[in-house]
């Protein structure tokens, strides 16, 4: 096999555990939201134990790389793909605590009836975890367009953050009896915010990785 | 002839350059900073070596070789008629990539140039033979050691005894073709140590394998394929976000 092949062959093996890390974020984004409609509280803990696992993933991945940037002493885009992966598998392990979050958000709301149907909420942890999954997919086929889509897909995902807000507000106004369930929605509604945000910073990488630019902020 | 003024650097525009029939260097226009490192990466036979030699005139002693282009080298045309070749190998010094002492002593091999430039005083050639060791950080290695033949010492001595030799003419500008290649990496690192503290009084070109070596030490790499320039940038951009695919291709090691 030649260095090339081997080095190829390498850094196929971290796009495919990047991949399998990439569905099982998106798995904890999808069942933690299921856990909290469906009142399933097995479901909601099986996404906070699955959260050591991904970390175990990302551990995985980082020593992959840094391994490679030790011994291949990669260049040009190969230089910019393993460390755009670097920086991108952080991002990853955050998006999976978050999911673990909300699952123990969900956890908090017992038996009692919701104060209002979380639609929206499903609508946000829908296009957040899509976003997620097509951030590592614009890596795996260097699609630029893809990547950089993901900044407009955030905003949708911001606009509903601002209807769930506003909704809570009025209903707080309306009995303060649904405080406590206004604040458990409010933070879930957050972290599905911040997961969107986590999809934007991976699609940044992929620029990177792509054209060697890297916008900051 | 005019004399070398103290603009280190080096233009060199419209270079081509034939072996016979074979043109080894095609249209290359080139601006090489003062006091820095610039290092020269690119395949066997790419040319950069022969670009290299064109800059002290090395090629002139090579049969059939017809050179074209401007080449200034601190405000002095070289290829000029009235250029004289000796002036010019003074202010532009050469390391080749074997060590290659001459078979006398280590003081008489830092001795041979000044004294083919003149310096005949015993006082005056002991102090430039200890300053161009120092310079070369060998110094403290040789100096009980002057007498003693220079092809006794180890690989990384005679290179470095070798730069001596060539800092002892006083260059502005050294060149340097694969200086490291027949060295083990701690003779390696000390040559390597040796041109970072160089660069501030000295103009440096290197010709390279050694791909870590250019990212280490040099500040602009180019590099060359077939006999073209086709890339030439800061370092760190060239080896991060090369512009051109052939580039890319080389030090990715996609070629072949």
């Amino acid at each position: 096999m030649s260095i090339r092949v081997k080095y190829e062959t390498e850094l196929n093996s971290v796009y495919n555990k990047l991949i399998a890390m990439c569905r099982s974020v998106e798995t904890a984004i999808e069942r933690s939201i299921d856990s909290l409609i469906t009142r399933n509280d097995d479901l909601a803990k099986e996404v906070i134990r699955d959260d050591k696992r991904i970390d175990g993933i990302e551990h995985e991945i980082e020593q992959d790389c840094l391994k490679i940037l030790l011994l291949e002493h990669p260049v040009a885009s190969d230089f910019r793909e393993v460390s755009a992966t670097l920086k991108m598998i952080t991002d990853l392990e955050r998006i999976a605590d978050q999911a673990a979050d909300i699952s123990e958000l969900a956890l908090q709301f017992g038996d009692e009836r919701f104060i209002k149907e979380p639609t929206h909420i499903k609508e946000m942890a829908k296009l957040a975890a899509l976003m997620v999954k097509d951030s590592v997919l614009s890596l795996i086929n260097k699609d630029r367009e893809l990547a950089r889509a993901l900044d407009d897909r955030d905003d949708r995902v911001d606009a509903l953050f601002g209807v769930i807000k506003s909704d809570l507000v009025a209903l707080i106004q309306k009995d303060k009896n649904n405080v406590d369930q206004a604040i458990l929605f409010m933070m879930i509604a957050k972290y599905l915010e911040r997961i969107s945000d986590h999809a934007v910073n991976i699609g940044e990488w992929v620029e990177y990785a792509i054209t060697g630019s890297h916008k900051v902020g | 002839m005019k004399e070398f003024d103290t603009e280190l650097g080096i233009s060199v525009t419209g270079c081509n350059l034939w072996y016979g029939e074979l043109q080894a260097l095609k249209n290359i226009d080139m601006e090489i900073a003062e006091r820095e490192i610039t290092a020269f990466i690119g395949p066997s036979g790419c040319g950069k070596s022969t670009f290299l030699k064109t800059l002290n005139r090395m090629n002139d002693l090579v049969e059939n070789c017809r050179i074209e282009g401007r080449f200034i080298i601190g405000g002095v045309d070289i290829y000029a008629k009235d250029t004289d070749v000796n002036l010019l190998r003074k202010n532009v010094g050469m390391v080749f990539q074997k060590p290659n002492p001459f078979p006398m002593s280590v003081y008489d091999n830092i001795a041979f140039a000044p004294r083919t430039f003149g310096i005949k005083k015993r006082s005056e050639l002991d102090e430039i033979v200890e300053k161009s060791l120092r310079r070369a950080s060998i110094w403290d290695d040789l100096k009980d050691r002057l007498k003693k033949s220079a092809l006794g010492l180890s690989g990384g001595q005679q290179q470095r005894l070798c730069i001596a030799r060539a800092l002892a003419a006083e260059p502005k500008i050294l060149l340097m073709d694969e200086p490291t290649s027949a060295l083990d990496p701690i003779s390696t690192g000390k040559i390597e140590d040796l041109m970072s503290e160089l660069k501030t009084e000295l103009t440096i070109v290197i010709v390279t394998h050694n791909m870590q070596q250019a990212t280490r030490i040099a500040d602009k790499t180019a590099f060359f394929y077939l006999g073209e320039l086709i890339e030439y940038a800061e370092t760190e951009t060239l080896f991060t976000t090369p512009k051109d695919r052939r580039t890319e291709n080389y030090i990715t090691g996609r070629f072949g």
